[in-house]
């Protein structure tokens, strides 16, 4: 059976989901067979891919360079997994949504810092007025909810959708 | 029970039951093994049909009428788990999870909170209406209970609870409809209130994390529902 081709991000996330994808331990020989891993932050390399058929997608989505990227990852990808809690619900990352925008930048930049009295306006991503959840700006084909979800759950979807199968995942994942 | 109570039968989900006359859709649904999804309803408490989880369709009656508010009637024909009413709880369940802020990741009661369970039960894998973001206090004046608005999901199981049981009616809610909020006395912070008497029977109903015990951290707060069945009938008994 020919490999499928398989991508992994993180946007607006603290990387749990990607700490939780590596616990799949030895097992991930054999999501190695099933898959080639040719973006993410495990391998080497910058530009997302024209084409990728599985993309595990974690984060929520809170700046302008997150929505130019997630629409570039939905143009490449066949199936595109919302991966974890952060991409599926916007979660921890939306607990600055009902905060004003100028309130959110002075707790972070002043009021938090001592050695700092400047809010950074340029080479920094626009941060948008609220963080997304990844089907607020564009369709999702999978939704793998937790906080993270577990190693189990995470190599169970793969396997299923590397079969051609739709992971059944009500009863293996949930949110938190 | 008295014997004037009539029996009558009538059929849910295709299936022929007996039932006191009295008695609830849900009730009779229950006796009978099956399962109706319920949010705002809890055995001890005078039903409220507020989240509307429970809507069941009757045969004949165009509107769905929530299972736990509707008496049942002889030759009425009950469907449960239609297509169409999976549809709705979960659009149901959604509109909960948008209208307040649910951040299961970082709360008290992760792993024992009914409106997660849910989710997963009715299998919502997300919510596809947009998120509202409201601005919610924290009422933690109290010095052994906190009330977190962002997870109130306003099933008034507390302010139930308080007045039935209590007898203090500390809880109550004030507003209405999207501005609906859960109250202290007079709308008071929780630990100025002079009529609470400190028994936590509405920390110990709330389905979610808006009501825990001070101090409680994440994945924490696990909840004691079945002391309510139980206070329920000791009252019975004494009157």
């Amino acid at each position: 059976m020919k490999k499928l081709t398989l991508a992994t991000i993180w946007l607006d996330g603290c990387s749990g989901c990607h700490m939780s994808f590596v616990d799949v331990d030895e097992r991930i020989l054999q999501v190695a067979e099933k898959y080639d891993i040719i973006f993410s932050p495990l391998v080497d390399v910058k530009e997302f891919p024209e084409k990728v058929d599985v993309t595990l997608l974690e984060g929520a989505i809170s700046t302008d360079e997150d929505v130019e990227m997630v629409k570039k990852i939905r143009k490449s990808t066949k199936t595109l997994i919302a991966f974890g809690d952060c991409a599926v619900t916007s979660n921890v990352p939306s607990m600055r949504n009902h905060y004003d925008l100028k309130d959110v930048f002075k707790r972070g930049y002043l009021e938090t810092s001592t050695d700092n009295d400047v809010i950074p306006d340029e080479m920094l991503p626009k941060l948008l007025d609220k963080a997304y959840p990844v089907h607020h700006f564009v369709d999702v084909d999978v939704f793998l909810q937790g906080c993270p979800p577990s190693a189990d759950t995470i190599f169970y979807a793969l396997v299923e959708i590397a079969e051609g199968r739709t992971p059944e995942l009500s009863k293996r994942a949930r949110f938190g | 029970m008295s014997s004037s109570v009539n029996i009558i039968t009538l059929t849910i989900d295709e299936k022929q039951v007996g039932a006191r006359e009295n008695q609830t859709i849900l009730e009779v649904a229950r006796e009978n093994g099956v399962e109706i999804p319920t949010m705002c309803e809890l055995k001890g408490l005078t039903p409220s049909g507020g989240c509307r989880m429970c809507v069941v369709e009757v045969a004949g009656i165009p509107k769905l009428l929530p299972a736990c508010m509707t008496t049942v009637s002889e030759g009425m024909v009950v469907t449960t788990n239609s297509e169409r009413l999976k549809k709705l709880r979960k659009n149901i369940l959604e509109l909960f999870f948008s209208e307040r802020n649910h951040i299961c990741a970082v709360c008290a009661s992760n792993g024992f909170c009914e409106l997660q369970l849910m989710a997963q039960k009715v299998e919502m894998s997300h919510v596809h209406y947009p998120y509202l973001y409201p601005h919610c206090e924290v009422d933690a004046s109290h010095n052994r209970f906190v009330l977190d608005h962002n997870r109130c999901i306003l099933c008034t199981r507390c302010v139930r609870v308080c007045d039935e049981i209590e007898g203090s009616h500390t809880l109550d809610i004030k507003g209405r409809g999207i501005e609906a909020q859960v109250i202290t006395d007079m709308d008071q912070p929780w630990g100025d209130s002079e009529t609470c008497t400190l028994c936590g029977k509405c920390v110990h109903v709330c389905p979610t994390g808006a009501l825990i015990e001070r101090g409680m951290a994440v994945g924490e707060m696990s909840k004691r529902k079945q002391l309510l069945p139980y206070l329920t009938q000791m009252r019975e008994v004494k009157t």
